[in-house]
């Protein structure tokens, strides 16, 4: 919204030039957010709170710059001089309002024998100044007084207005209005509209009628200033997408008191420029008084509220500058009642007098003090463990990512089984969702990284997805890892490849093995006794490449290579690897407690064994085998290196494997390890492996 | 002249002494003279060299040379010489810049093979920093859901239905919510507010509570918009809660966040629920508040020397009414709120001219934050 402060200044002398008012004013939320053009010409871009429709106008503006500077405000009245000529004719123009409560007040003036033309160069120019294009005299004077004093009025053709009165009503269902702006509108019951005998003529508070608006041809004009329903107008003005300069006013709540003042305004501008003559007196038709009833101020409750010493004086001469009356109740100033203002709809309790006096006193000269505490203080139950979880990921090098919590139908149904969230308003399609899983985000972010050749990428995101579940919506927790394959191989150790055979699988179980010791680190924060992984993934991981993680047998994580017919619908390319962590569940778990375990005092002894398996017999049979020989020495069992080709046949594999044995009671002698690698020999062959030369 | 182990002819106690203290002074000064790895090992094997080294000739010359009367006498003393030798030759280090440092040295201006760290998302880490300067005053950190209902976003909020304010907050809505209250429908919570009366709901006062979480608007998403951003919230409420309290607690976090040099300023503003309301400034921690950055205009505070921050205000007493029953009486307690965007002030903190880089997890733009 654009004010002119020298506008401001036709109401209220002020000693400062334009830049001081607009920090002054801006001090007392009567914000100047930029000031443009110079001189006579300079222009304010206001920012004015919903709640201040009094100031949102030039004399509003001067009616605080009056409070700010302690100066007089001048009167807003039709100057003597213009007072325009009434004649003796009764200025009778029926007004029926059927709906009291929705237009509690109508006032109505007559112009009569008046010309229509182009605007006085001075108000033209204002006009223009504040971005309003200047059409005509009668219409220039309505828009003129909205801007001078805030109150929104209407001007009609009183010769279009058939029947010769005007009706507040509510529509016809299916009714139809073709508003000033060129648009036909087809009203509903729920609209408020101002109807000649015949038809609509304006829709209340929102915008005039085409058809009786003012012409080149007109020469009787009737002048409306009406007051409002707030609600009404605003459920109008969205029903019809119609959000102009009166609605806006209206909504917020315009000055009861102000609809007689602002006809004579508008009628003494167009008697000045186009002649005429006022017809008999106002009409005014009050069905409702909008009562403001006073309220009650405290000084103690000033002072419980803001704390400091305000001085009685300077509260009392805040609020009567700003229009309030003041009456003192009971003894020595302890208790005022308050009388508001009529254009101060905003102010109905004594807190809304308290924040006028903290407003006008100045916010930054309250002292800074700090209030005295006795609570206790609490973390969220799983922060711990989201800080474990996530210092792990930065030190494995994941970055840490943020994605849009929104995702696509198309989306949502490949990568989750559960009941989506939908948008009633989505920003497009492809974010019509409310995420159900973290997977679409992070390919999004993997494929907007390799699209610009930053290869070496890994990305962690923590968050939450957003599902109903039985008719509840819930916000479980989850983390999701992703990296590109080229980045999970510049992890391996140079060096350490477990499989050493060449080709692609070899490189694929190696990646992929890169990838799982990531999850295993992060999963390791937690609480547990043990992990097993199994295939049971979804259908956008890779079959043979992706793995379930069961802690303690309760699915926690699945991870892997993404699957192709995914990586080919996202144009990844290249292979990606994603991990998707159910934190509700590990949340429920708890962070794993350290126990310390006696370090051993006993050399260890490693042995190796050499076998070669059929593909089908996984490490994990192996691995079991020998636990389960339930060896107390057994320190650890793992594969030292796979090779496939060569001399071994094609289904096999060769496998080295190393067993390290270590006893807390004393060293090992050579002829008790002999007979435990022999029992973990015969395990080996059980599964059908044949040991190597 | 190198040290060379001589034939004994006398054998009187004197005489061999004085031959082992010559022998031990010569290893000794050996000792100190060598240089690198290589004299070190030339110096071991000429004095302890089995075939030949200098204790097995002086074992030679010395001992099975001596008269048998002196033999026992010379085994004493020879034992000890070879025990202090070992000691010489076992201490003996390289000093000095041997020869071939040139050869050995590395380049070390080579660059350092730099393991992958991850970097904290600045939005996070700038929201983690804000919430640890209120924690540090008492206040504990609360949550609660991402899709509110319209009660816990507006209406006990003091966002009437219908009500204008709600324009402002361009609201993202579930859909199919037509059949059910207004109260009850659903949409994507448009601030952290509403936690301020979920935590009301459920715990009484004296509460101090700061509320860090995801909010979305229907903005579309440019330079400086994004239908999706981070709020951190903040609640004190007690029976002796001022406007001044609101002010010397935000303006001690601002400096314990932005520096002790940065000064605040607060303006009038409007939120349904904060009465009275302020906009906090806080003076540009880029320029220092000059509004300028040498000749330059300063373009984060638009040259006034001040950056809005976030908005607070007292608790507005319509507010307190929704939770009265929790012990939240109006006439008694009193409270300040505040709210704050973690994405603007990350933007400005970093000097980022861009809200998307936050969201669209570009490692070329999180990389610089490792």
């Amino acid at each position: 919204m654009k004010i002119s402060p020298q506008w401001v200044r036709e109401f209220v002398d002020l000693t400062v030039d334009d830049h001081r008012l607009a920090e002054d004013l801006t001090g007392v939320g009567i914000a100047v957010e930029g000031t443009s053009g110079t001189g006579s010409d300079t222009v304010f871009e206001m920012e004015i709170g919903t709640n201040r429709p009094d100031a949102m106008n030039h004399y509003g503006v001067a009616r605080e710059a009056a409070a700010v500077y302690d100066v007089p405000l001048k009167q807003l009245s039709v100057a003597s001089g213009q007072r325009p000529v009434k004649t003796s004719q009764e200025s009778s123009f029926p007004i029926a309002v059927e709906e009291p409560q929705l237009c509690p007040r109508f006032s109505a003036r007559v112009v009569r024998g008046t010309k229509i033309k182009v605007s006085p160069a001075k108000i033209a120019h204002r006009l223009q100044l504040l971005d309003q294009r200047p059409i005509s005299n009668a219409v220039d004077a309505t828009n003129y007084v909205l801007w001078e004093m805030g109150k929104p009025t209407h001007v009609f053709d009183m010769d279009l207005l058939e029947g010769g009165r005007l009706i507040i009503r509510k529509a016809r269902e299916g009714e139809k209005l073709k508003t000033l702006d060129g648009v036909e509108r087809k009203l509903t019951s729920e609209d408020l509209v101002v109807a000649d005998a015949k038809r609509p003529v304006g829709l209340a508070g929102v915008m005039g009628g085409f058809d009786t608006m003012i012409t080149d041809k007109t020469r009787n004009i009737l002048i409306e200033s009406a007051w409002w329903d707030p609600v009404t107008v605003r459920k109008t003005s969205r029903r019809h997408g119609l959000h102009t300069d009166a609605s806006h006013r209206f909504e917020r709540g315009a000055d009861f008191e102000s609809t007689i003042l602002s006809c004579d305004l508008v009628a003494a501008l167009i008697l000045e420029s186009g002649g005429g003559e006022l017809v008999g007196d106002a009409i005014d038709v009050v069905s409702r008084k909008i009562d403001q009833a006073p309220v009650v101020l405290r000084l103690s409750e000033v002072q419980r509220i803001l704390g400091g010493n305000l001085d009685a004086g300077e509260i009392f001469r805040i609020l009567k500058k700003l229009g309030f009356g003041l009456i003192p109740e009971g003894q020595a100033d302890a208790q005022i009642r308050v009388h508001i203002p009529s254009w101060r709809l905003d102010v109905e309790r004594e807190i809304d007098v308290i924040e006028e006096i903290a407003r006008l006193h100045g916010y930054d000269k309250f002292e800074n003090t700090l209030p005295a505490y006795s609570g206790a203080v609490v973390e969220l139950p799983n922060a711990a463990m989201d800080a474990s979880l996530r210092t792990r990921a930065l030190a494995l090098g994941y970055n840490e990512a943020v994605s849009l919590t929104f995702i696509s139908h198309a989306d949502a149904e490949r990568f989750s089984s559960a009941s989506v969230l939908e948008l009633e308003n989505p920003l497009s399609e492809e974010a019509s969702v409310m995420r159900t899983s973290m997977a679409p985000g992070m390919l999004d972010m993997l494929a907007w990284n390799l699209n610009r050749d930053s290869e070496n990428v890994r990305l962690f995101e923590m968050g939450r997805v957003y599902e109903m579940r039985g008719g509840e919506r819930v916000e479980p927790a989850r983390a999701c890892l992703g990296a590109t394959n080229t980045a999970v191989k510049s992890s391996l150790p140079v060096g350490g490849a477990l499989d050493v055979s060449k080709g692609e699988p070899a490189a694929a179980a190696e990646a992929f093995r890169g990838f799982k010791g990531d999850v295993e680190n992060l999963l390791a924060a937690f609480a547990y006794r043990d992990l097993s992984f199994d295939r049971e993934t979804a259908e956008y991981f890779h079959p043979g490449r992706s793995a379930r993680v069961l802690m303690d047998g309760a699915v926690v994580a699945q991870f892997g290579q993404i699957a192709e017919s995914v990586k080919a619908e996202r144009k990844l390319r290249q292979d990606v690897f994603l991990a998707e962590l159910d934190l509700e569940r590990l949340h429920a778990r708890g962070l794993r407690t350290v126990r310390f375990a006696p370090l051993g005092k006993y050399p260890a002894v490693e042995r190796d064994f050499s076998f070669v398996f059929g593909d089908d017999v996984e490490f994990e049979a192996m691995r079991r085998a020998v636990m389960g020989l339930g060896l107390g020495v057994l320190r650890s069992f793992a594969p030292v290196e796979i090779f496939r080709g060569g001399s071994i046949a094609p289904g096999k594999y060769s496998i080295l494997l190393r067993a390290r044995l270590q006893s807390d009671e004393g060293t090992l002698r050579d002829e008790q390890i002999a007979q435990w690698s022999s029992q973990i020999v015969a395990a080996l062959q059980g599964l059908g492996g044949v040991q190597r030369a | 002249m190198a040290y060379t182990v001589s034939k004994l002819t006398d054998y009187s106690a004197e005489a061999l002494e004085k031959a082992a203290a010559g022998c031990v002074r010569a290893c000794a000064d050996e000792a100190a003279a060598v240089r690198n790895d290589a004299e070190l090992k030339a110096f071991r094997d000429r004095w302890l060299g089995r075939k030949s080294g200098v204790l097995t000739q002086i074992n030679d010359l010395w001992l099975k040379g001596a008269p048998k009367d002196a033999k026992r006498e010379a085994g004493i003393l020879v034992n000890e010489l070879k025990a202090r030798i070992q000691e010489l030759v076992d201490g003996a280090q390289v000093s000095g810049s041997g020869d071939d440092a040139d050869e050995q040295r590395v380049d070390i201006s080579l660059p350092g093979v730099r393991r992958p760290i991850g970097a904290e998302h600045p939005v996070i880490k700038t929201t983690n920093e804000m919430v640890r300067v209120f924690q540090k005053l008492g206040y504990s950190v609360a949550d609660g859901p991402v899709v509110e209902t319209d009660y816990y976003n507006f209406e006990a909020l003091n966002f009437p239905p219908n009500h204008p304010a709600r324009d402002t907050q361009d609201t993202l809505f579930i859909a199919g919510q037509q059949s059910k209250p207004q109260r009850e429908r659903l949409l994507l919570r448009t601030h952290t507010s509403p936690v301020q009366i979920r935590t009301m709901e459920t715990m009484r006062p004296p509460i101090r509570i700061v509320i860090p979480g995801t909010v979305h608007r229907n903005d579309p998403p440019d330079a400086s918009h994004s239908p999706m951003f981070h709020q951190i919230e903040g609640l004190a409420v007690d029976t002796n809660i001022t406007f001044g309290d609101l002010k010397g607690t935000l303006d001690h976090a601002m400096k314990e966040f932005f520096g002790s040099s940065v000064k605040t300023s607060f303006r009038p503003s409007f939120f349904p629920f904060t009465e009275p309301s302020a906009e906090m400034f806080v003076s540009c921690f880029i320029c220092g508040g000059s509004g300028k950055r040498g000749n330059d205009p300063c373009r984060p505070c638009k040259q006034t020397g001040w950056i809005e921050i976030l908005g607070c205000g007292m608790v507005d007493p319509n507010v307190f009414e929704f939770v009265k029953d929790n012990a939240y009486d109006p006439k008694r307690v009193s409270g300040f709120a505040f709210g704050m965007g973690a994405d603007r002030i990350a933007l400005l903190k970093y000097g980022v001219d861009d809200l998307q880089l936050f969201f669209n997890g570009d490692v070329r733009f999180l990389g610089q934050f490792a």
